[in-house]
């Protein structure tokens, strides 16, 4: 039985065809996923993220218990300020990656994969300890909805008093929205400027129809996670359990820059990691590779060589909305990961040529 | 949408118009349609190909999936529909009409289900 999420009767209204997602009946579509992931490039997009994990970190020591539980130095971070990274095991194999905010000097928030939240709250439990600050799972009473699109600021405006032009990309701040709390974040999983709304889950409902009316006249449409992963596949962003996975590191995903070093005190998986690093040749990157037609290469999908010998592996791919043409992410070998380099992919039987190309496949116009 | 009474129907969600058995029109229902999501891709069998009655002659993709394409009686293609290369959506926009797929000279009999037995079914699918 999936867990409903705090907006599931909204949903059905709506017409929403529902997916199991990590043990949540989570909105797929609710009517035609190119459709939505269209809005999302061309005007908003308005989607219910509540499956996401939400877990909180209080005290006095809290920076330094994710300093040392996570990749990144989180101490670093401002209060108000957000940061894209990582939690790994003592192999450097990544358990989940994470937006960290730090919501003041003793206060943050993590927001986990929905598949890995009670992973991540557990292996932070654990590696707090040792340090004076209580870890909260939250994920069950908070819920998450997102604005993403060239439209988002206009519509977000029109519901806050929030100073949006203050507020940068992976940055939040707490503040009321259709007249209830919510922390408002400028982040987003589209490539597109978009922001994130938490709020309780009992006045989700009210905030969704809110950012609904305000984001007619603004061409907002509620968008569901077929083409939020379509979105997140141009933009280059990797996926846990596609683009990551325990058996990989930051490194392997071209990520390694996520991994701070210079922390007083270290952290979990930095042995492993430093190893990883210092590697003469690493074993295989990530990169994007690019397709003719409207045949695409998808998830574990032979990745070959000019002798079609089989070289890697394709983690996500899709026929690419905006561009029209096929996008895959693959691991290949470190030889083979320039761009330019002629390689091909083995769809259900059939060889089809694809070239390596630099991420992100679409980058919004500045 | 309601669907057609004139039509056969199998279990795999293929449709068939028995009218002329020597051109007998083939797609997928409205149900398969929305179950994909958006086509994107349609890989039909080729005019003159022999098909098995239930066995894969094609594929479907959506943006998220590729689905097998089965072929709902045995015969001969003698006719694909040319506008589906160009137009794969129009399989979610017209299942039942634009959105056909081919037409097969059928050989032999075939086990189809009937309008009311194929709602029976994907009621029984749970959805």
């Amino acid at each position: 039985m999936s867990t409903p999420s705090p907006l599931h009767a909204v949903h059905e209204a709506l017409g929403a065809s529902f997916t199991d997602f990590a043990g949540w009946a989570m909105p797929l579509r609710y009517g035609s996923e190119l459709a939505e992931h269209k809005a999302v490039r061309t005007a908003a997009g308005l989607f219910d993220l509540s499956h996401m994990g939400e877990i909180e970190l209080t005290g006095p020591e809290a920076a330094r218990a994710l300093d040392y539980a996570l990749v990144g130095k989180l101490s670093a971070v401002k209060p108000g300020k957000a940061r894209y990274t990582m939690i790994c095991d003592a192999d450097g194999g990544v358990l989940d990656d994470l937006v960290v905010y730090r919501l003041a000097a003793e206060k943050y928030l993590v927001v986990a994969n929905a598949s890995n939240g009670p992973a991540v709250a557990a292996a932070l439990r654990e590696r707090a300890e040792e340090f004076d600050v209580t870890v909260d799972d939250r994920s069950a009473d908070v819920a998450l909805i997102a604005v993403q699109g060239p439209t988002s600021a206009a519509i977000i405006g029109a519901v806050t008093d929030a100073d949006l032009d203050a507020l940068a990309y992976y940055a939040s701040v707490p503040t009321t929205l259709a007249g209830h709390d919510v922390l408002l974040a400028r982040t987003g999983y589209t490539g597109e400027d978009g922001f994130e709304v938490y709020v309780d889950g009992p006045l989700a409902a009210d905030v969704w129809q809110a950012l609904t009316a305000a984001g007619e006249p603004h061409g907002l449409v509620p968008a569901g996670l077929a083409c939020r992963d379509t979105l997140r596949l141009e933009a280059g962003m990797p996926l846990y359990g596609n683009e990551l996975g325990a058996d990989l590191t930051p490194f392997d995903a071209g990520l390694g820059r996520v991994v701070k070093f210079d922390k007083a005190d270290g952290f979990v998986g930095q042995a492993a990691l430093e190893r990883r690093r210092d590697a003469d040749v690493p074993e295989r990157v990530l990169v994007g590779l690019v397709g003719t037609g409207r045949r695409a290469a998808r998830h574990g999908y032979p990745v070959l060589d000019a002798g079609g010998a089989e070289i890697g592996t394709v983690t996500s791919g899709a026929l690419s909305p905006t561009l029209g043409h096929p996008i895959a992410l693959a691991y290949v070998p470190v030889a083979v990961s320039a761009p330019g380099t002629a390689l091909s992919v083995d769809i259900r039987g059939t060889v089809a040529p694809v070239e390596v190309v630099k991420l992100p496949f679409y980058q919004r116009p500045a | 949408m309601s669907y057609p009474e004139n039509l056969r129907y199998t279990e795999e969600h293929e449709w068939v118009d028995p009218a002329d058995p020597t051109a007998a029109m083939v797609g997928v229902t409205k149900y398969a349609a929305d179950s994909l999501g958006d086509v994107v891709f349609v890989q039909l069998p080729d005019v003159g190909a022999k098909l098995t009655a239930g066995e894969p002659c094609g594929e479907i993709e959506s943006t998220k999936s590729v689905s097998d394409l089965y072929a709902p009686v045995a015969g001969v293609v003698v006719e694909i529909n040319e506008a589906i290369v160009d137009t794969p959506e129009l399989v979610n926009t017209d299942p039942f009409g634009d959105g056909w797929l081919f037409r097969v000279r059928i050989e032999g009999t075939a086990e189809l289900l009937s309008v009311d037995e194929y709602l029976e079914h994907i009621k029984e699918d749970g959805s």
